[in-house]
């Protein structure tokens, strides 16, 4: 009896697959959980949604669920899924830059090499603005005063071991100051350092380019430069390669699968995440939430991955968040 | 005036059917949140977002206004009725309000809420409609030293108010501060007193706190004291409606609590907690029945409930000229105006003023619809307390679980639940306030932050504690409030003396 239901629901399955012309049946009927490893309303979590959205709208799953699990910047997630979600290929969660440093910092027991790379979909540039009455006025100033006095210098950016803060540090880095001796002052958060900058309480902040592009359209904060390697399309702003500090840098968002799984659900996810990416639905997304469209999958991802993670390493170290 | 005109024609927005429509289900959803506690409004409007995608900006930016309106009013329901606070920042009408509603006065208490809400939003709407531009300029001047000495005198405040004794106030604050260090520390991302549970690294989450010392401490103390003397509950005495005399007494209190809670709320770190505590604390202070306190003082109700609602309008005003979202649930409305390409921040009122000032309109219409939908609510509430002792409590226990398993479910959370649900009921029992264990929970952490921050920035000199204006002058009000008791004691000794 069982065996008929099963080889009925196969048919089912090939039937639809052959009317819908979709190549790959197994996506289409999936009944995806994509697992945000934060509470509702942060980066990840949007990221989760809008996914989840444009797979719907896409038709690209048969069905598709969001769970939120916060904490620790992702960690309680991250060892909920690597235990909870071994070997099933239907789950995936979102994560990104911030957990690898998340990670090192909370000492956490389950690292990102206990999961499976699917793709980065997204990214951010980061801007360092100051504000506009400052006498800095691009990346040689702001250079040279951190070479006169580096803690003179204060940040402000988001929390403590997140992109700002290595970008801060890799700024310093890259103009030759002391990077160990950064004076990064964490907000939570874009908008709270943004009262900070337009109070001038601060010499300069560092946030997402979505998050001060008002206040830089407005006059209210100067822009320094961007940390892309190209210029944002349409924005009058320098890069800093192109001043001459070598420091590129994005917040990239990304996709994992539990570990365990096999290479043929590997492969489907990775198919889903490809025409997720294509789709019209997807790509309205990003224009309404201003990301930029980062998408690399597979091996590529996860080399990239790798040397991101050493990269966050190195550079927590040298300012003595991790300890060595 | 310009502004005027721009609400009156942002007022035809919000007055179509189908946006007053929006209005009313933000509000319904709103009250019906904030009563249960764990579930705010930030987490609504987060689950609400994807829902109405396809609706028009005015429409859902609309219903997430009365949402935020409802919940800030719906918190105050349960905490007035059963000591069970939605939110942190109905903690304060809790104090007063239940005593009220254990005394049969309910409905005044209830009464007094909504319309002090309807009064301190009506005000804090009027103030975002002509204040905003230039008090965010000021807002924006608040350094981290300006905000440390803030916390300073709430801490001050609180601590000197609540409770028979100072020493025990501080005792209570103390545990809470102790409690505000567990977790990730914001500036070094170093964890402290989390044991290796990565559930405690991000700190103790301020509603599973506060349900667990008011609602189920409360429910085990007078489970324990069921066989020694019953407590006597009175659904209803005297009128169900405010006398004459309440009106007096709330008028002034809703003002004040107005003009804590609009300001302070609009400071990017201000919060709802510090106002509605400041306003307790100064109700107390300036009662004409100070005997009254602790007993259930119908001003203890209508201050706090209006700083809260005022607070809310407050944090709009950083939002929609800077872009500031300084709540959970502005952070929300934040994202919802991501969602169709709007940034908030200084050009949002040249860009989009139909839908900014259709906003700030259906701010007003979502405050009365508020007041309508609650007051006729008031009997039908009130009947909660007549339901049985063991009944009610039974309900509040799994009512108080329900909500901290909804907003957190995990065995951690429901564990911590029960172990301040045990040191509520020992607070109780030997007498200690409970506030300042919530008040140096929420305040605690963030103080420290500032103060770090403020030398951070100083390059650890102190002075600059007493260099800036703000700071020094909040540094001698919270000197004065420390000393002032001790001194008008002084001199009444000193005049009984000499007579």
């Amino acid at each position: 009896m069982r065996s008929l239901t099963q080889s009925l629901f196969v048919t089912a399955l090939f039937a639809a697959a052959l009317t819908t012309g979709l190549a790959s049946p197994a996506a289409a009927q999936m009944e995806l959980k994509i697992m945000a490893p934060a509470a509702p309303g942060g980066g990840w979590d949007q990221t989760a949604r809008s996914m989840q959205q444009a797979l719907n709208a896409e038709k690209l799953v048969k069905s598709s669920q969001v769970i939120n699990v916060a904490g620790a910047g992702g960690a309680v997630g991250l060892a909920q899924f690597i235990n909870g979600a071994k070997g099933d290929g239907n789950q995936i969660m979102v994560n990104g830059f911030v957990m690898v440093g998340a990670l090192l910092l909370n000492k956490s027991p389950v690292t990102l090499d206990q999961v499976t790379p699917i793709a980065r979909l997204t990214e951010e540039i980061e801007i360092v603005v100051v504000p506009a009455n400052s006498p800095i006025k691009n990346a040689k100033d702001l250079a040279a005063a951190l070479k006169e006095n580096v803690a003179r210098v204060t940040w402000a950016g988001g929390s403590a071991g997140g992109v700002d803060q290595i970008t801060a540090a890799l700024f310093a880095q890259a103009v030759g100051a002391d990077a160990s001796k950064v004076n990064y002052v964490a907000f939570s958060g874009g908008g709270e350092s943004l009262a900070a900058i337009l109070g001038g309480k601060v010499t300069a902040g560092i946030s997402g380019w979505s998050e001060y592009e008002g206040q830089v359209k407005a006059g209210k904060l100067r822009a320094i430069g961007v940390t892309s390697e190209q210029r944002i399309p349409g924005v009058d702003i320098p890069t800093f390669k192109e001043q001459g500090v070598d420091l590129v840098i994005a917040n990239w968002r990304s996709v994992m699968a539990p570990p365990g799984i096999s290479a043929e659900q590997k492969k489907n996810l990775i198919e889903l995440m490809d025409k997720l990416t294509k789709s019209a639905a997807w790509k309205e997304q990003l224009k309404q939430k201003g990301w930029d469209d980062a998408y690399i999958s597979g091996d590529a991802f996860g080399a990239f991955l790798k040397k991101e993670i050493a990269r966050v390493n190195d550079v927590l170290k040298s300012v003595g968040l991790v300890k060595s | 005036m310009e502004a005027f005109s721009l609400l009156g024609q942002g007022m035809l927005v919000a007055l179509q059917p189908m946006n007053l429509l929006f209005a009313l289900v933000g509000v319904f959803l709103g009250t019906a949140v904030g009563v249960l506690p764990g579930i705010g409004p930030a987490l609504t409007v987060a689950l609400l977002l994807p829902v109405t995608y396809k609706l028009d900006p005015a429409g859902s930016l609309i219903m997430f206004a009365g949402i935020y309106y409802g919940g800030m009013y719906g918190g105050s329901t349960t905490a007035i009725l059963i000591n069970t606070p939605g939110e942190s920042a109905s903690m304060a009408t809790a104090l007063e309000g239940n005593k009220m509603a254990k005394a049969g006065r309910g409905g005044p208490a209830l009464a007094t809420a909504a319309i002090g809400s309807f009064v301190a939003g009506t005000v804090a709407t009027l103030g975002l409609t002509f204040l905003a531009p230039w008090l965010v300029e000021i807002a924006v001047k608040f350094g981290p030293e300006d905000y440390f000495a803030l916390m300073c005198v709430a801490f001050i405040t609180v601590s000197a108010t609540f409770g028979d004794s100072p020493i025990r106030g501080l005792t209570s604050l103390f545990i809470g501060l102790t409690l505000g260090l567990v977790g990730i520390d914001k500036l070094t991302g170093q964890a402290r007193l989390a044991f290796g549970v990565p559930e405690l690294l991000d700190g103790v989450e301020v509603t599973t706190l506060a349900v667990g010392l008011f609602a189920i401490g409360e429910a085990l103390y007078v489970a324990s004291r069921r066989h020694h003397t019953e407590e006597k509950l009175e659904a209803i005495r005297g009128s169900l409606w405010m006398t004459r005399q309440d009106w007096k007494r709330s008028w002034a209190p809703w003002l004040r609590g107005t003009l804590f809670g609009f300001p302070i709320g609009a400071l990017p770190a201000g919060g709802a907690e510090i106002p509605t505590f400041l306003s307790y604390s100064t109700e107390r202070r300036l009662c004409k029945y100070p005997e009254e306190f602790g007993k259930g003082a119908i001003e203890g109700v209508a201050g706090p409930e209006a700083a809260n609602n005022a607070s809310a309008a407050g944090t709009l005003v950083p939002l929609l000229t800077l872009g500031l979202p300084t709540s959970a649930t502005a952070a929300m409305m934040l994202a919802g105006f991501q969602q169709y390409g709007l940034n908030p921040g200084p050009l949002l009122f040249a860009e989009k003023p139909d839908l900014v000032w259709g906003l700030i309109a259906s701010l007003f219409i979502a405050n009365t619809m508020l007041l309508l939908l609650n007051l006729p609510l008031v009997g039908l509430w009130v009947k909660l307390l007549s339901i049985p002792q063991p009944w009610l409590y039974a309900g509040i226990l799994v009512f108080a679980t329900m909500g901290t398993i909804a907003a957190k479910p995990s065995v951690i959370e429901l564990s911590m639940l029960a172990v301040f649900g045990v040191m509520g009921f020992m607070m109780r029992r030997f007498d200690f306030p409970i506030a300042p264990v919530v008040v140096g929970l929420i305040l605690g952490p963030v103080a420290e932050v500032q103060l770090r921050r403020a030398m951070q920035i100083s390059l650890g000199d102190p002075m600059v504690l007493l260099e800036s204006p703000i700071s020094a002058t909040l540094l001698g009000v919270a000197l004065i409030a420390l000393v002032a008791p001790f001194v008008l004691r002084g001199l009444g000794r000193f005049k009984a003396s000499g007579d």
